[in-house]
């Protein structure tokens, strides 16, 4: 293992004494990351059957209900979370290629694009609260004629999910930190960087999420026209 | 030994760049077919879009393509439990009115 030599002060030698090898030490942690991202897709699987019941058992409330998110912002934040999709894969592809300048650059810009999608988000919440569409005592049931019951469920759904989600972004950012810490103390070389990898894992996982809460939760009503009640 | 230590070989840029703008392509159309009323398709077409768009992103974003096949079998068993969850909870839901 001449690679060793090369390795900064302080980090450790690549192969855990308790793995064959390498290679075997690798799958083993891409295959642990999987692991918990499966427990994730049955946690969030949990509300989205929660969704698919409810949907199911009141779909004129919740197109209502839909045409009251607002559609742009939304579109907007998955834009944000497929461009960061994007930047994250470079960055990988710069610890994979020994070109740190690029890992480091689209580890910010990742960050960044994060970021973004946090503030969009955290516009849309206070727009909601102004008007009075969070679920609790100020709930204007009365802005959803007949459905105004129905139409709360779909925001405690919404309020829900896109929180469950957001703090999944806001601990990716944690970790995407962490990440740039290590990378800029070359703890990531191509013989070795599982970690950003794995973390490339939860990140893609976090926007996988957002595909599919994006026209569920945004898009049921489009075809009232667009923005027609935002 | 370094031979084999790099299952993940590095994949060209076209392929990131490529899936990036297919990603964006499903979203403009996800927002476009939503605009239209297509009655009981609208559900299917909007869920057809974003699996499509959820496969891009697992299988090169997350280079599941390029895993083992314990990976691969790791993946496919999380969803598939996941459809179970959805579809033995819609068919208690949807024959309650037939009694």
């Amino acid at each position: 293992m001449s690679a060793e030599h090369a390795l900064p002060h302080g980090v450790p030698p690549p192969t855990a004494h308790h793995f064959v090898d390498l290679h075997q030490q690798e799958e083993s942690e891409k295959l642990g990351m999987w692991a918990f991202l499966i427990t994730e897709v049955m946690f969030f699987g949990a509300m989205f059957t929660a969704y698919v019941v409810y949907r199911n058992l009141y779909p004129e409330a919740f197109m209502l209900a839909s045409s009251h998110l607002n559609w742009k912002m939304g579109g907007a934040n998955t834009i944000v979370l497929i461009v960061s999709s994007l930047t994250m894969a470079m960055a990988i592809r710069g610890a994979q290629t020994a070109k740190r300048g690029v890992m480091l650059v689209n580890i910010v810009l990742t960050m960044l694009l994060g970021a973004t999608f946090l503030v969009v988000k955290y516009f849309e919440y206070m727009e909601k609260w102004h008007h009075h569409l969070m679920p609790g005592p100020s709930f204007d049931t009365e802005a959803f004629g007949v459905w105004g019951p129905q139409a709360r469920i779909f925001f405690s759904l919404y309020f829900a999910m896109t929180g469950l989600h957001a703090f999944h972004m806001v601990v990716g950012l944690g970790i995407m930190t962490w990440v740039f810490l290590k990378a800029r103390k070359g703890h990531f070389t191509p013989q070795r960087y599982v970690g950003i990898e794995i973390t490339g894992l939860y990140w893609h996982f976090v926007d996988l999420v957002w595909i599919f809460l994006f026209p569920m939760l945004y898009l049921l009503g489009a075809h009232y026209g667009l923005g027609a009640h935002t | 030994m370094s031979t084999h230590t790099h299952s993940n070989h590095v994949l060209p840029l076209s392929v990131y760049w490529g899936v990036f703008f297919a990603l964006i392509i499903g979203t403009v159309l996800t927002v476009w077919t939503a605009t239209i009323d297509l009655g009981k398709w609208n559900l299917p077409i909007a869920l057809a879009i974003a699996v499509t768009k959820a496969l891009f992103v697992i299988l090169y974003f997350m280079h599941v393509k390029y895993s083992t096949k314990l990976t691969k079998l790791f993946v496919a068993a999380g969803f598939i439990w996941f459809l179970i969850m959805v579809l033995i909870t819609m068919t208690d839901y949807s024959s309650r009115g037939w009694l």
